[in-house]
Formats: C-alpha cells, structure tokens, sequence
C-alpha cells in the first residue's frame, strides 16, 4: 500500500467565509478564503473547530467538496442532533471566520494520474462530496480518464451538485438510484444500491477500476462487499464512511 | 488564540462524573461507529491463526482453538477514535498480549501488527505489555462483528482506537518504529489521546 506520505505539523488557521451556496434542503457549501491553506489532495478532509465565548469548543471532520487549486470549500449536511452541522448550516454567514485545520487523510484520494485505469465512484447522500472534489480535479486537468458516478439519493430533491452533474461532459456518466421517492416518469434507478445494481452499473471487474465509496457505514459494507463478490480486488476498492458517529 | 465562533454556544458539554474521562476533542457517543480503509476481510476461523514474527519468520503461532484455550480477560475499557467520538465502559473479552509475548524470547522494542486485508498499524512493546493491551474476540457478550474487526482486533484502549487494529493477525516484532498504514497517511506514530496527538507532528 504505497501512498503520499503527509508530514509536518497541521496547525489550526483562521479561514474567512467568503460565500454560502444552498445545495439542498439541508445541504450548504460553504466557501473559504484560507490564506495559509497548503493546498490539498482530491479526497482529503479537513476538521473545523467552534469556540464558545465560555471558551468550549467543538470539533469535526468534513470532507473538502473543492479540487485541488481551488479555494477551500466544504459541503455539510445538517443533522438533527447535530452540534457542529447545524451551527455551520445555520448560523454561519459570510465574513464569519472559520478555524480549519488539515488537509487530512492520503489513501481516499485520487492524484490525477489518468494513465490508469477507470474510476468508479459510489455515492451514497452526502458521500458524493469527495467524489465532488474528484470530479472537478478531473475537469480541470481536462483528464480523460473514464468515470463513472453512482450515485444514490433519497429523492432528486436530495441531490447534490445536481446542476454541476448533469452538465459533467464527456467520459462521465452520472447514476442516480433514487431510494424513497421518485418524479413521475422516473426511468433510473431506484432502491437501495446492491450487488443487482452494482453488476449492471459498475465496469466490469476486467476493466481494473478503482473503486471510490463514500457514504454511511451499512451503505459502504454493502457496496464494498458487493464489489468485491463481483470480482474488484479488495485492495482496489477505498472506502470512506461517516453517518452514526453520535451526531456532527 | 482561536477567534470566538459568533453564535455558537455548543450544547454536548459532558455531565461532570465523565469529562474526567473524556479526552479533549473527544465527544462520548453511545453508538459504535465504523471507520477503515476498505472492504471488510472475512477469514473463516478454519483458516485464521495469529503468529507473532520477528525478522520476517515466524516464532509462534496460535490457531483460533489454541488462542481460546490461553486464558481469557474481561476487560472494561473507554475507547477514544481520532474522529472524535469516545465511547465509554467498552466490554470485551480478550487475551492479554502479556500472555503471547510471554511465549516468544525477544528484545523487540517495537511491534507492528498486521492484519488481514493488509491493514498495519505500529506500537512501542512498552505499550502493548503490563496488561495494556489485548487481542479481544468477544463485545458486549457477543462474537465481535466483522465491521468492527471480528474474528478478533487488537484492543490498546489508552492509545487512539485505530492502534486497536481490526482484523488483526499477528504482531511483526521490531528494534525500530516503523509506521504503519494510517501513520503512512499523516497520522500520529503515537497517538496518545490525552495530548491529542492525532496528526504526524501532534
């Protein structure tokens, strides 16, 4: 398992808000201006840190939605029993300050070599934000390395990105699974993503993708199993999870 | 110094008898949450042994029977995940590394333990000895799950939860450090909750 080594101390810098994009109903992107931002990796993650005036903080991990190279942005969802989400997706305005700290995290990424093999990237809500960063990266580098998005949503209101997806050009194909409700004459997916699903969408195995899957915990051992029981080597599939971690 | 965050006030302050427990950064959850790198090994018990290696050979190893037949622990312990959330009176049952090592003549100084699906993950030998560290088999009464490291996971509750490696196999014994999988990645070769050392350089 070769990777980049990441070293040198991560210190906590003061970001500035610099605008707030409604992405869903519950969904916002927040965009930073991070003077002292290092750059980072497509696929990485940052932490946040909040600090009361009684001096208690709070601190969380969130996917950078933004490619390398451009300004720092995240997308975070609001949870109900959240303590960090819904300050960000409520209350913060823009020219608030944000502590940040990071990039973190070197094996979820993709450094934009296309001389390899497809990329398959398997969203489960608001998983698809690093799969985001990946996206753009590839646009920018006008890489033609081929893609494929699956990505499984509550409902089409629930999409992410939803614009910027459907206008991915060519080498990109976006799949949506809709698992609650669909619009009247919905001809996708729907249901949750399984094994079924998986062996029609995903490339074939021979085709030596890597696989990308990000989303909540039952939702990534399901699609991470299934790959594998259709013949993706373990070791080409990267995984990342969130969701049940006591509330963000 | 850090900027007060207007308008935010926080809400999960600890109640008093835990924040003594609670490392800082941590939050306490009651839920057990899954975090690793890739798709979750399944070894059947059948084929799985646990081998402690020193200079690429193997000195001593267990199969699944043989590990069940040394004395076995009840251990009660508070895990602490470099993602934040700390999960308090963790019960498992467990063999103690004392009882492995004791098996095995060494002058290690580290241990790297490996495991299937090719995770690793590095220790110093000084915290994996005198009764700090465990290979667990059993949560809260029942077979640990394979999502959370079953047939059996390392179990070093006062370092961050991922030096209790999932899916563990066996323990490489070393004279120097050398990182491991996440440590590779930017995180801490040490990893010591109560400084917070989660991060290289921490």
């Amino acid at each position: 398992m070769a990777g980049t080594a990441v070293r040198g101390r991560l210190t906590w810098q003061v970001s500035a808000v610099t605008a707030l994009i409604d992405e869903t109903a519950s969904v916002k992107t927040i965009e930073l201006q991070a003077p002292d931002w290092a750059g980072h990796l497509a696929g990485q993650h940052l932490d946040v840190r909040l600090t009361a005036e009684d001096g208690y903080r709070a601190e969380r991990s969130y996917s950078i939605a933004s490619a390398p190279g451009e300004p720092v942005a995240l997308t975070v969802e609001r949870l109900e029993d959240g303590e960090v989400s819904p300050y960000l997706t409520e209350e913060l305005r823009p020219g608030d300050d944000l502590e940040i700290r990071g990039p973190v995290g070197g094996y979820f990424v993709w450094d934009g070599d296309d001389s390899v093999t497809p990329l398959m990237l398997i969203a489960g809500g608001s998983g698809v934000v690093p799969l985001r960063s990946i996206l753009r990266h590839r646009s920018n580098l006008r890489s033609t390395v081929p893609v494929r998005l699956l990505y499984s949503a509550r409902s089409l209101a629930d999409v992410i990105y939803r614009d910027e997806l459907d206008q991915e050009g060519a080498g990109v194909e976006v799949i949506y699974t809709l698992t609650r409700q669909q619009p009247q004459g919905w001809t996708g997916h729907r249901g949750r993503v399984d094994k079924s699903m998986l062996s029609e969408v995903a490339w074939p195995p021979d085709q030596q993708a890597i696989a990308y899957v990000c989303g909540p915990t039952p939702f990534v051992e399901t699609v991470a199993s299934s790959l594998v029981g259709l013949g993706y080597p373990a070791q080409r599939v990267k995984t990342e999870r969130f969701g049940g971690i006591g509330g963000s | 110094m850090s900027p007060i965050s207007r308008g935010f006030h926080g809400r999960r302050r600890e109640p008093a008898e835990q924040s003594s427990r609670v490392p800082p950064g941590q939050y306490v959850t009651q839920d057990f949450p899954v975090l690793s790198a890739g798709p979750t090994p399944r070894t059947a018990l059948d084929n799985w042994s646990f081998s402690i290696r020193q200079s690429g050979n193997t000195s001593k190893s267990w199969t699944w029977s043989e590990l069940q037949d040394l004395p076995v622990e009840d251990v009660t312990a508070d895990i602490h995940c470099v993602t934040r959330w700390s999960k308090l009176d963790t019960r498992w049952r467990a063999v103690s590394v004392d009882t492995l090592l004791a098996q095995v003549e060494h002058n290690a100084r580290y241990v790297l333990a490996f495991c299937d699906g090719g995770y690793t993950t590095n220790l110093p030998l000084a915290d994996v000895t005198a009764g700090q560290a465990w290979v667990a088999f059993d949560y809260d009464g029942e077979p640990l799950a394979p999502e959370h490291g079953g047939p059996a996971r390392l179990l070093v509750p006062h370092l961050y939860f991922w030096k209790s490696a999932k899916w563990v196999r066996g323990l490489e014994l070393l004279d120097k450090d050398e990182p491991g999988f996440w440590e590779t990645y930017g995180y801490n070769m040490y990893g010591d909750p109560w400084r917070e050392q989660r991060y290289a350089g921490d």
